[in-house]
């Protein structure tokens, strides 16, 4: 590509100027994450390990690790990662096969890995593994992106990541799908495939649902949830919503988490935080991910290089997907699927990997006149 | 280096819009769900929440005329684990061995089940319960509630009756004032976790209990242990298969004491009486025979009143004016009815008689003589104006009906034997409450225990309706009958009931139950006293005694007794006997 001299130049130029907004950002949301975290898990945490701090410490100690990388890479530049995405994919890739053969059963689901007293899921690692490869792989396709070919052979390059997470996680595989597509989108300078592919892809659901019987249940269960005992948990979590009213019932004031909501510190957390906090907490929720996901399109549209600009935009499908699709299942706008609210949520893995994922997009707009 | 060209900025501008859209429209969606759904949604998760917790009522006490309580409550504790809670187990077990007299075993065997919550014991008593309660260990549960518990024991215990673990009456007056007695029970409104769990200092309301009002009777413990007494000594003394003792007021129908020997204990209902074999009983068979020891003889079973039952053919002869007291008769020791020779008690005969002698020798021609003069409309007529067709109407459950010959099948035969009390049944109490409506001036009375209803302050509540029907004979025939009856006990057959200083009126009975060739027998007699003024009726009725069984030898001598000891209590005064003439 171009030459040493500019790119020292860049380097020079933009030296040290990460975006504060965003990591104020990242700071509320992991700050309220936390304490919201403590006051959904505290009832479940003391009913099955007799300690009310049991998750909310675990919860902590991920954070501690995830702040940590965050500092480390924003302070990397970025570009250094460029040599790292071939074999994060591979490693990905590689560990996702291994959860399938070695992995630690939990709620029905082989999705951990032991690693001593830890337990580390590979999907997280997944997503940012998938985010740099694509970005690497993009720009490496240079000017033959304006193909057709090369669209469809990023999209066949994904696949095998895909494939092996979606074997026990069909939601982290959409998540994969939907940051894969995203990215293609923005490389590619044309349109009219992607309509056709969203097209498509709406065609390729369609089917997918009435292959199988229990699918179509799923469908079945999302529009009536009182009549179905599978309902349950969609059902519950509605009513922590309209518990809630305008200004809730005040912080550690929910019902429901009492077991009500089943395992109310995973997927049906914005449930809570509807009933304890109300609508306006709930929206201002909303509003402070927005904002987050405005710095995201702030950085990937002033980011010098595609690379740059790609894992931006990579980390903002990302969180919108994950945001976006929590909040659709618990207000029962789609039919249920388990997906985590990103920095609220209980899961370690999940936390450590977003704040680095912070920390990557911090590096890039440091490296960014913004 | 690859530049970040226009059309990528564009499209991540586009990405961005797209996902601010979704965002907008699901702010919508949760403001619909929280504003205009949140009623419907917050109702049911509050439906979800609350639980109702029942808070028991006391049950009101049964207090007797001389305020003495013979249906009481207790506190009592149940003690029991929750398998979740436990900390220190072995501790738990040594210290609930210990308290509740326990072996280890059993105690292991509750504490260590995994079960959401595992009763102990129920009914220890409340001291027990405190010392486990301050013992404080995480996992045992005390229980506060309320038992019936009997001072008395076995007094009276068919009349009064006991409850079941509902708290809720099953036989007697328990059944019968259940509705003053039982009380409302309180609730407390609390919400709990999903696992049912109360939640702490969450109580969102809560509605006192009402204690159940106190019901005072007209028995008297005094007089029913007296009585209860006099009673199971002559069944003993006469190896009898029970022994029923009726004592009431025959001016207004209060029931002063129902002796029903054998009695049972109260505080220990479900046990059978001892020497009883259970062995190889099945669930059914168990409960007849406890039913059976349930059973008060003086209401809910019949008997052939036998010659007490002369006062009544002998009121409706007097009234209807087929006979006087004055006319003769001839007993040669039968009387033909039809083509049937029915004998009087005596074969060899009374001879001539007047009707006060023949009633004095409980002479059954004479009888006979009268029923055949009444004819079977007027007999009929005066059964059912006495009231011996239909129930008495005690305040007691179970009471069994007259089992009478319908009209149209009474024929010369049958109306001769129904003149003295034969093949027709009537309650012990019907024949109590029949007589002292026929001696008391004339009016029917309803025999009763319930007096008033007071609440637990002793505020009256209510008077219960002492029951008096109307008159079924007219002052004269009463007072004509209750001379007869004062004779009968000063020189005819009720002699032995005789006491110096008391005019008393009676009659003795001793009928042959069926059938007629088992040779078995009831022994009875009523009375009362004082003979002009009756203030107290008794009746003794002794069920199958062995040796000598008529009537004025073996249970006149036990209302005597009975009387002897309880008309000074009563405070009815010592009097000259003076001597009736016709």
């Amino acid at each position: 590509m171009d030459q040493e001299k500019p790119k020292e130049e860049f380097y020079a130029k933009h030296r040290g100027s990460a975006d504060v907004t965003l990591f104020v950002l990242v700071c509320i949301l992991t700050v309220f994450g936390l304490v919201m975290l403590y006051s959904t898990s505290a009832y479940n945490g003391y009913v099955k390990f007799q300690d009310a701090g049991y998750y909310f410490k675990k919860q902590l100690f991920a954070t501690s690790l995830g702040i940590a990388a965050m500092v480390f890479i924003s302070h990397m530049d970025y570009r250094l990662l460029k040599r790292l995405a071939v074999p994060a994919y591979l490693l990905s890739l590689i560990l996702s096969s291994l959860v399938l053969v070695i992995g630690k059963e939990y709620n029905g689901s082989k999705r951990w890995l032991a690693l001593g007293p830890l337990s580390f899921q590979p999907s997280e690692f997944a997503k940012i593994a998938v985010i740099l490869f694509l970005a690497w792989l993009v720009e490496r396709e240079g000017k033959r992106i304006y193909r057709m070919r090369s669209l469809i052979k990023i999209m066949l390059f994904l696949m095998p990541v895909v494939g092996l997470v979606g074997t026990n996680n069909l939601s982290t595989a959409i998540i994969i799908l939907g940051i894969g597509f995203l990215l293609i989108f923005v490389s590619s300078p044309k349109y009219m495939p992607f309509l056709f592919m969203g097209a498509a892809g709406v065609g390729f659901i369609a089917v997918f649902l009435s292959l199988e019987s229990y699918r179509l249940e799923r469908i079945a269960i999302w529009r009536n949830p009182e009549n179905y005992e599978k309902g349950y948990q969609t059902l519950q979590g509605l009513y922590a919503i309209g518990s809630g009213g305008i200004f809730g019932k005040g912080l550690g004031g929910s019902m429901q988490k009492l077991g009500f909501v089943p395992e109310a510190q995973n997927d049906m957390i914005f449930s809570i935080i509807c009933e304890e906090l109300g609508l306006a907490g709930a929206l201002l929720l909303i509003l402070m991910f927005l904002l987050l996901i405005w710095r995201f399109m702030v950085i990937a549209m002033h980011a010098e290089d595609l690379f740059g600009a790609l894992i931006a935009a990579g980390i903002m499908g990302h969180i919108s997907i994950q945001v976006l699709l929590n909040i659709a299942v618990v207000t029962n706008s789609i039919p249920n699927t388990g997906i985590t609210l990103p920095f609220v949520s209980y899961g370690g893995t999940s936390v450590c990997f977003l704040l680095a994922e912070m920390g990557l997009a911090l590096s890039v707009s440091s490296r960014t006149k913004l | 280096m690859k530049k970040n060209k226009t059309w990528n900025r564009r499209k991540i501008l586009i990405t961005f819009l797209l996902i601010l859209c979704m965002m907008i429209g699901l702010c919508a969606r949760l403001v619909y769900l929280m504003v205009f759904d949140a009623g419907y949604y917050a109702e049911k998760a509050q439906e979800l929440h609350e639980r109702e917790r029942d808070i028991k009522a006391a049950r009101g006490r049964i207090i007797d005329a001389a305020g003495k309580v013979l249906a009481d409550n207790r506190s009592v504790c149940t003690i029991s684990v929750i398998h979740s809670q436990i900390k220190e187990p072995e501790k738990i077990i040594s210290m609930l061995c210990r308290e509740l007299d326990m072996d280890e075993e059993t105690v292991r065997k509750k504490v260590e089940k995994v079960s959401l919550r595992e009763l102990v014991k129920s009914n220890v008593d409340k001291g027990t319960g405190d010392r486990i309660r301050a013992e404080n260990y995480a996992g045992v549960k005390v229980d506060e509630d309320y038992r019936r518990y009997y001072p008395m024991g076995s007094l009276a215990s068919k009349v009064l009756g006991f409850t079941g673990s509902d708290n809720q009456g099953i036989i007697g007056l328990e059944v019968t004032y259940e509705e003053y007695l039982k009380g409302t029970p309180g609730q407390i409104l609390t919400l709990t976790d999903a696992r049912g769990v109360e939640i702490e200092n969450a109580a969102e309301g809560r509605i006192d209990p009402v204690d159940g009002l106190d019901l005072y009777i007209s028995l008297d413990s005094n007089i029913q242990m007296y009585a209860g007494q006099a009673a199971g000594k002559v069944m003993e003394e006469k190896q009898a298969d029970r022994v029923s003792v009726l004592l009431m007021n025959p001016q207004n129908g209060e029931i002063l004491a129902m002796v029903n020997v054998p009695e049972f204990d109260l505080n220990d209902p479900f046990t059978l009486p001892e020497g009883t074999d259970t062995e190889g009983l099945t669930e059914q068979e168990r409960q007849d025979l406890l039913n059976q020891m349930w059973r008060n003889g003086c209401i809910n079973d019949t008997y052939e009143p036998g010659s007490t039952f002369k006062i009544i053919t002998a009121s409706a002869g007097l009234e209807e004016k087929v006979v006087s007291l004055d006319d003769s008769f001839y007993c040669p020791g039968y009387k033909i009815v039809e083509d049937r020779r029915i004998r009087c008690h005596k074969t060899a005969g009374h001879g001539a008689e007047t009707f006060v002698q023949g009633t004095m020798n409980s002479c059954n021609p004479v009888f006979i003589e009268v029923g055949l003069r009444l004819g079977v409309d007027n007999m009929y007529k005066y059964f059912q104006q006495f009231g011996l067709l239909e129930k008495t109407g005690v305040d007691l459950p179970g009471e069994a009906g007259t089992i009478m010959h319908r009209k149209e099948n009474i024929g010369q035969v049958e109306l001769a034997t129904v003149s003295f009390g034969q093949s027709f049944q009537i309650t012990p109490l019907q024949l109590a409450a029949t007589v002292s409506s026929l001696i008391n001036g004339g009016m029917r009375v309803t025999p009763h225990f319930g007096v008033e209803i007071r609440s637990r302050d002793g505020d009256l509540v209510k008077k219960l309706d002492d029951g008096t029907k109307g008159r079924i004979v007219s002052e004269e025939t009463s007072a004509t009958v209750r001379g007869i009856l004062e004779k009968v006990v000063s020189e005819g057959t009720g002699k032995n009931a005789c006491i110096e200083g008391y005019s008393i009126g009676g009659k003795t009975a001793t009928s042959q139950t069926l059938p007629r060739s088992a040779h078995k027998y009831i022994s009875s007699f009523i009375g009362f006293a004082p003979a002009q003024d009756p203030q107290i009726l008794g009746l003794v009725i002794i069920y199958n005694p062995q040796g000598i069984y008529y009537g004025g030898t073996i249970a006149a001598p036990v209302l005597k007794e009975i009387f002897d000891n309880i008309l000074p209590y009563l405070g009815i005064e010592k009097e000259t006997v003076q001597s009736f003439t016709y």
